[in-house]
């Protein structure tokens, strides 16, 4: 026992002193800060967003969106046990697909068009083809020993998820089968978000921590930490080379991939609420960041100031997205409505 | 009672993030104005103070958090099996009851958060005291318990007896109420830190597990990062002010965009005019070719006319290889095996008949992973014939008069006119673009400076009908 003891202590020990110089060695490349590199960029200004739609149709919390790639479509969960498949420009709702589990919390669209997903407290990745005359069943992708709390597609063979075992998941759907599975965190994964490449993506979880991964290695290639509560929502800067994340600590946090740091926080004393979700407009400029106080706050993301906000839920905005072609973005809330604003 | 803080964090830092919330639970749960309704319940004939019933503690949780019976009974449950609050009857089951079973707030003190790690030592003074109290009072795994630890520390067990003494004889001096509550809540500590055998082997076993091989892990995953090539942060952080400039222009939501917002207008000419294949595309589209390769390769129209410039140059090769090494990668699994023999027939087996210029390194070694295919197996070859276009062929492409014609013929939609509508009621008026409102500002604040009167905006005009 005093034996293990021992050796426990020097592992430690050896851990600590890797740590210390890991961050010694951060600290080394971190000769500027992002208000010195931002003076020279134009304000923005007060943003005002006009509520330009309102999407009803929902009986329940509404609990996640995803836009399709083309722009048009979108696609919405909620607790009432249907995924909805919007278009969003004549408000019509194209596809209803009934599920199974009524305990939904994330859906995602293919970039084709052709599929979605959606899973939740059944553990269950679900993969739907909107496109056959009724929807059918492709897949049912079971092997997950917690909840589901996020998915992604790579392409109509491809799937991301990340769940509450802590663990996120390639998998193959034209077999069914697990390809590749992630394992670092320490708490329950709630959000991830895939590179422009689909060579990386990262993932957020309870543990606080937000994780490169490389998808063709299965390997964890960067840890990014500073939140002090569950990070919620996660998003790659347009370029791909920085990760926004949103937590339960009432804080975004800008996290650069180059530097391997934090570059820039969002937050404001007067902001007790947690994020939700989060979603950037087509430059990067602008962050749409989804509140418990059933607002949408956005923040410049260089100057690091809030410009505006976008108010109207009766409820917490549960997810929030902008599309492809950056046209404007939609919040999505628990009062059972999703509001499209530019 | 002794004191014992033993470092805190390790590697049970990440159930801490859970105890945290729990104890905001707690503290809400006791405030004073909207926490909740304590009173003095009975235990045999002692009165405790500051108890409540099983059945409040799921009606408060209800009505604060909006839930279901259900997730009440779950989150109650939870909370007595972390030890933030315990039962007054049947101490040993950590089961929330919906009924008048009294239960109180454990002391923070006794917090498993506040108290990590419990130590040997002061277990063995709890079981010292509780066996020289009432001989007999242990139960069974109390005693393996106690006798094993009478082993482990014998050295020290003068002191242990000594220290179980002392406490014993201070707690005579309470009164009684007070000495029943206390002994409740160390007893409750003790059974959430110190399970009976069958919880503590498992919990046991995976501590051990964790504690060990974590580590190990961990300092693997630390060695590697700190390995890693860290770019200074001002070039970065330049790169960044760079990229939303660029793409300014190309935001809809920070400059708007021509002719209108479709979401705004009601009208799909953006839409129409964007689509993936047209027969001239928008002058911002071509624009955004020359921001990046990668921009240039995604646009089908892009890549189409990048194709033409390659086959004027005889190198169209290389691009049709990417695609066909993007089809491999993205494609279906059971076509992978076919895909890859088509590549290396037309591609890289010697003299095919559109070779590509791959360096001799990069060519064995996909040609020894072709022995073997898989989604991956094209990736070097395809990175190396990737990086020679970029650097080479690409901008020299962005130079061509081939280019230069698709900017000079691309399509610079004309705004459409705000047509007025007189019984149009929603909102025609699109928000105005922040960059927009800036210069609008300053132009109106010149303006009054100058006549006095304030400038009307010809847009506000349309409106008023």
């Amino acid at each position: 026992m005093a034996a293990e003891k021992a050796e426990m202590d020097a592992l430690k020990k050896e851990c600590d002193a890797l740590r210390t110089q890991i961050e010694a060695a951060r600290k080394a490349v971190n000769d500027s800060s992002m208000s010195a590199a931002s003076g020279g960029a134009t304000a923005v200004g007060r943003v005002q967003l006009k509520l330009r739609k309102t999407l009803k149709g929902h009986l329940a919390k509404i609990y996640a969106m995803h836009w399709s790639a083309d722009s048009r479509q979108m696609v919405s969960a909620s607790q009432d046990g249907k995924l909805l498949v919007w278009d969003t420009f004549t408000g019509n709702k194209l596809v209803a697909v009934p599920l199974k589990s009524a305990w939904v919390m994330s859906v995602a669209f293919a970039p084709s068009g052709n599929l979605v997903a959606s899973g939740g407290l059944d553990n269950i990745c679900t993969v739907y083809n909107i496109k056959a005359a009724s929807p059918k069943t492709l897949r049912e992708l079971d092997a997950h020993t917690g909840y589901l709390s996020c998915c992604r597609f790579l392409s109509d063979t491809e799937i991301l998820t990340a769940s509450g075992d802590t663990t996120c998941c390639l998998w193959d759907l034209e077999t069914g089968k697990q390809k590749v599975i992630f394992t670092n965190h320490i708490g329950d994964c709630m959000s991830l978000a895939l590179s422009s490449d689909m060579n990386t993506f990262i993932s957020g979880a309870c543990d606080s921590l937000a994780k490169l991964w490389d998808v063709r290695e299965g390997a964890c290639k960067q840890t990014f930490s500073g939140h002090t509560s569950d990070i919620n929502a996660i998003s790659f800067f347009p370029s791909g080379n920085a990760v926004i994340t949103g937590s339960d600590d009432c804080t975004c946090k800008m996290y650069d991939l180059r530097a391997d740091q934090e570059v820039i926080g969002y937050q404001d004393t007067n902001l007790n609420a947690g994020v939700t979700s989060l979603a950037l407009s087509s430059s990067g400029r602008l962050i749409f960041a989804g509140y418990d106080d059933f607002n949408c706050h956005i923040w410049d993301s260089l100057k690091g100031e809030k410009v505006g906000v976008l108010s109207g839920h009766d409820n917490r905005v549960s997810c929030t997205g902008v599309p492809a072609d950056g046209m404007g973005v939609c919040t999505g809330s628990w009062d059972s409505f999703l509001k499209l604003w530019n | 009672m002794t004191i014992n803080t033993l470092a805190k964090g390790g590697w049970h830092r990440e159930q801490m993030t859970c105890f945290r919330k729990m104890e905001k639970v707690i503290v809400a749960m006791q405030d004073p104005d909207m926490g909740m309704k304590m009173r003095n319940q009975r235990l045999l004939i002692t009165v405790i103070p500051h108890a409540m019933t099983g059945r409040d503690i799921i009606d408060w949780l209800i009505q604060k958090y909006s839930i279901c019976e259900e997730e009440a009974l779950h989150l109650g449950g939870m909370l007595v099996r972390y030890g933030y609050i315990y039962p007054l009857k049947e101490p040993r089951s950590l089961v929330l009851r919906a009924d008048e079973s009294p239960y109180r707030f454990q002391t923070p003190y006794f917090w498993t958060s506040t108290r990590w790690p419990a130590s040997e030592l002061d277990y063995a003074i709890y079981l010292a005291k509780k066996n020289i109290r009432k001989q007999g009072e242990l139960m069974e795994y109390e005693k393996e318990r106690y006798s094993l630890l009478h082993k482990r520390i014998n050295h020290t067990w003068d002191f242990v007896v000594m220290q179980a003494r002392e406490q014993l004889r201070a707690s005579k001096q309470r009164r009684k109420a007070d000495r029943i509550v206390l002994e409740c809540q160390e007893q409750a500590y003790w059974l959430i830190n110190r399970p009976p055998v069958c919880l503590l082997h498992y919990s046991a076993l995976l501590s051990l597990c964790v504690c060990i091989w974590l580590p190990c892990f961990q300092i693997e995953i630390c060695r590697r990062a700190l390995g890693r090539n860290r770019v200074k942060s001002s070039i970065c952080l330049e790169g960044f002010v760079k990229y939303s400039e660029q793409y300014q222009n190309h935001d809809p939501i920070m400059q708007g965009c021509l002719p209108s917002n479709p979401w705004i207008s009601d009208d799909t000419a953006h839409w129409t005019m964007n689509t993936d294949i047209v027969p001239t595309p928008t002058r911002l589209r071509v624009e955004r070719w020359s921001f990046s390769f990668m921009e240039l390769l995604n646009d089908s129209i892009g890549r189409r006319e990048f194709m033409t410039y390659l086959e004027k140059e005889f190198s169209a090769e290389n691009l049709c290889f990417w695609q066909a090494c993007e089809e491999i990668r993205h494609g279906e699994s059971s076509k992978i095996i076919e895909k890859v023999e088509e590549v290396y027939k037309n591609f890289l087996a010697p003299g095919a008949a559109r070779w590509v210029n791959i360096d001799s390194k990069t060519m064995d070694k996909t040609l020894e992973g072709i022995k073997r295919p898989h989604r991956f197996v094209m990736d070097d070859a395809q990175m190396h014939i990737y990086f020679l276009m970029k650097k080479d062929s690409y901008p020299r492409y962005l130079k061509s008069d081939l280019y230069k014609n698709m900017l000079a013929k691309a399509i610079v939609p004309q705004e459409t006119k705000k047509s007025v509508f007189p019984f149009m009621r929603r909102q025609r008026h699109s928000s105005p673009s922040p960059a927009q409102a800036i210069t609008q500002a300053t132009e109106e604040d010149g303006r009054a400076k100058g006549a006095g009167t304030p400038a009307v905006d010809s847009r506000q005009r349309s409106f008023k009908c």
